[in-house]
């Protein structure tokens, strides 16, 4: 595309925006007076910011590492998530290893990081480190498994926070069918909003190109509405909590 | 598209070929589709599911109405701050890496994007879900210049194969019954009948594997674009946009310009919103987060990566400040859900790219009030959309206010005529009395003589049967 086609049409569009934006629009019909009044301060200054009003009344997080640890657990299972509990990674490296026996996987990925290390350590199995070097892509997608860390865990809504700077790139969660991800119970966050806050000051400054929230396995109602999972992504999610 | 292409057959008989024709064929295709009790029965039956987890998931809000005024105050305060907020998205998103493109309308769109195709000496391109993509038809776009391209949401894919259009622009396929399914994949695929949906899935599961890997160009579309940060927000349950953003070499993603929102922070409340309120969940499975390309230390992701910002009409939109909010759309679906027309007549009826009562509100925006007025009048107005949107757009009122710009720019004169020999009747008593004792006596006729206006009304209603008396004279008497 030459630049100047581009160029003319960001400043048409720019230029409608403005012209548009001269007449105010009214704000939506709040249910409360709180929300009516912080909108009549303006679109620009909200006095109140839209995350502060909603937090007293989005789904609750939990106050305690104990009641986070609580909900996290419960929700998982409601996603039809795996949990297993391990008091270290001593004790998690027998669980995957013991898995990957039991069903006879031949091939695991994983990438390097001091949670996953040992736990890959313990496989009998072949495997595949996706972050040394280019790694083939045939090879990943014929994995049983891929194991990696995160970043964090929210209780609220039961969802893992991965990143492609973090967590193994982009290909390592999604691509194999069974995802395994090493939880530490210090990880644990209670809402949402607490893990957003995560992405925006822990990678200040050097943003992973991919940050994503996983909330279970993948899953498809496509057909008829009814629930099927392992649609694209893993099939199973096996969370693994340390600690 | 060029007639006679392959790519013309993809939307056969769902887009009247001439928009003078968009209310006839409305018209034509409500009545077949209502009168497929068959068809009803089964949609309303695969929303059955969604509004028990609809319900269980909004009770596990603290409260649902609250957090619906926070919802569209974060949309409200975006939209109506878009000159601040998109050049601030485009320039954290070019410092990451990634290259913006503007289109103001679908035709540079779809130039855009083929001429990066080109640049990247595309063979093999894989999509995942972008209503934005059907919008400038890009998918026929694409086939006229050659290039092969696969739907990999298991929804698109059926309807791709099918070659129809999506039929809910959430659920794409939800009115295909599963032996459909199955023959069309023993047709195209040549897999063996079943009538389990779950090893359906994994037939589409096994077909697209290879795809993902071999595709050199990704196309998605964009649920958010974050302006603080610069990122796009993808919302998906399947992970098949996970892996289109993850495995080819080059990555477009296709956006309206009016998804931007200010912070991080209010994808706290909107994301869990879109879930719970389009497909009852506490969380959509992937939602994700694209900075720009690959950077320096990853492993994998693309090394280019560019989002195409569409106006197509959307200024328009934003220029009338009544119908701003219409906007502030998450797309979550959840009008449609709810809708008795669209439960009743069917997503195809509609011949538009978003169906349902938002399709209905900004359709005539987008194509043209004359010819797409008619969709205002589809609608019992019960409100059932306006109380289930999340971000509180007000949609059934706006369907009143495009009837009232129809009314103003093209006047039904014989409407008027009606109007104005009404007004004169019933403000003279003696002959508002007269006349009512002429049409108690008449009235049976009404139905006979298809009259103008009135007979396409009664063709499909009972008329009352006329009372013997007034009901002043009634009124005396009971004195
Ligand atoms: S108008 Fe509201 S309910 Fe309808 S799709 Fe958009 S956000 Fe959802």
């Amino acid at each position: 595309m030459s630049p100047p086609a581009s160029t003319s049409a960001r400043d048409t569009i720019l230029a409608r925006i403005r012209e548009a934006l001269r007449v105010p629009a009214p704000p939506p019909h709040m249910a409360s007076q709180a929300a009516g009044a912080t909108a009549a301060s303006g679109p620009g200054s909200l006095t109140v910011l839209p995350l502060e009003m909603a937090r007293p009344w989005l789904p609750d997080g939990g106050e305690t590492p104990a009641e986070q640890l609580a909900l996290l657990t419960d929700n998982l299972a409601k996603l039809r998530a795996e949990v297993h509990r391990a008091a270290d990674l001593t004790g998690a490296a027998e669980i995957v290893a013991g898995i990957a026996r039991d069903r006879g996987w031949r091939r695991v990925a994983w990438h390097g990081h001091p949670a996953v290390e040992p736990v890959v350590a313990a496989l009998d199995c072949e495997t595949l480190r996706v972050d040394d070097n280019a790694f083939d892509k045939n090879a990943l997608e014929s994995c049983d498994a891929g194991i990696t860390a995160c970043d964090a865990a929210i209780a609220q809504t039961g969802s893992i926070l991965v990143s492609s700077g973090t967590c193994g790139g982009r290909a390592l969660s999604i691509l194999p069918h069974v995802h395994i991800v090493l939880v530490s119970l210090d990880q644990i966050v209670a809402t949402l909003s607490d893990a957003l806050e995560l992405v925006r000051t822990g990678y200040a400054g050097r943003m992973p190109s991919m940050v994503s929230f996983i909330t279970g396995p993948s899953r498809t109602g496509d057909i008829e509405r009814i629930l099927v999972l392992g649609a694209h992504g893993p099939k199973e999610l096996l969370v693994i909590l340390v600690g | 598209m060029k007639p006679g292409s392959p790519a013309a057959a993809l939307h056969p008989v769902h887009e009247a070929e001439d928009p003078h024709l968009a209310k006839q064929k409305f018209l034509d295709d409500a009545a077949e589709h209502v009168r497929d009790t068959g068809h009803r029965a089964f949609v309303r039956k695969a929303l059955g599911g969604y509004y028990t987890n609809r319900d269980t998931q909004q009770a596990r809000y603290r409260d649902w109405e609250q957090a619906r005024d926070a919802a569209s105050l974060a949309k409200w305060s975006a939209v109506n701050r878009l000159d601040e907020l998109l050049p601030k998205f485009v320039a954290a998103f070019e410092a990451n890496g990634g290259q913006v493109h503007w289109a103001r309308n679908a035709d540079e769109a779809r130039t855009i994007i083929l001429e990066l195709l080109r640049g990247a000496k595309a063979k093999a391109i894989i999509k995942s879900k972008c209503m934005t993509s059907e919008e400038i038809h890009l998918n026929a776009a694409l086939e006229d210049d050659g290039y092969g391209v696969v739907e990999s949401d298991l929804g698109e894919f059926i309807q791709q194969l099918r070659g129809e259009p999506p039929y809910h622009f959430v659920f794409p396929c939800m009115h295909v019954r599963r032996d459909e399914i199955s023959d069309l994949f023993g047709r195209h695929l040549g897999t063996p009948p079943t009538d389990s949906p779950e090893e359906l899935t994994m037939i589409a599961r096994r077909h697209m594997r290879r795809l993902y890997v071999d595709a050199d160009v990704g196309i998605t579309g964009a649920n958010f674009l974050v302006a603080e940060t610069g990122q796009i927000s993808i919302t998906e349950n399947e992970g098949n946009a996970r892996l289109t953003a993850a495995l080819p070499r080059m990555h477009i993603a296709i956006s309206g310009i009016e998804k931007v929102v200010a912070n991080l922070d209010d994808l706290a409340v909107l994301l869990p919103m879109l879930a719970t309120a389009g497909a009852g969940q506490p969380m959509t499975c992937y939602n994700t987060l694209y900075a720009g390309p690959r950077q320096p230390g990853e492993c994998d992701g693309p090394e280019e990566m560019h989002v195409v910002l569409l106006d197509n009409a959307r200024t328009a939109i934003l220029a009338d400040p009544e119908q701003r909010d219409s906007l502030h759309c998450i797309r979550c679906g959840a009008c449609l859900n709810v809708c008795p027309i669209f439960k009743n007549v069917g997503g195809f009826t509609y011949g538009t790219t978003y169906q349902g009562p938002i399709g209905s509100v900004i359709t005539p925006h987008l194509r043209g009030l004359a010819d797409w007025n008619h969709l205002s009048g589809a609608s019992s107005l019960c409100g059932a959309c306006t109380d289930a949107c999340p971000v509180r757009i007000d949609i059934h009122h706006h369907l009143l206010h495009n009837r009232r710009n129809a009314a103003k720019t093209a006047p039904n004169r014989l409407e008027r005529l009606g109007h104005k020999l009404f007004a004169a009747v019933a403000s003279r008593p003696w002959l508002f009395a007269t006349g009512g004792a002429v049409f108690r006596k008449t009235l049976w006729l009404l139905k006979k003589l298809r009259l103008p206006l009135l007979g396409d009304w009664l063709a499909t209603r009972d008329l009352p049967a006329a009372p013997a008396a007034s009901f002043r004279s009634q009124w005396r008497a009971r004195k």
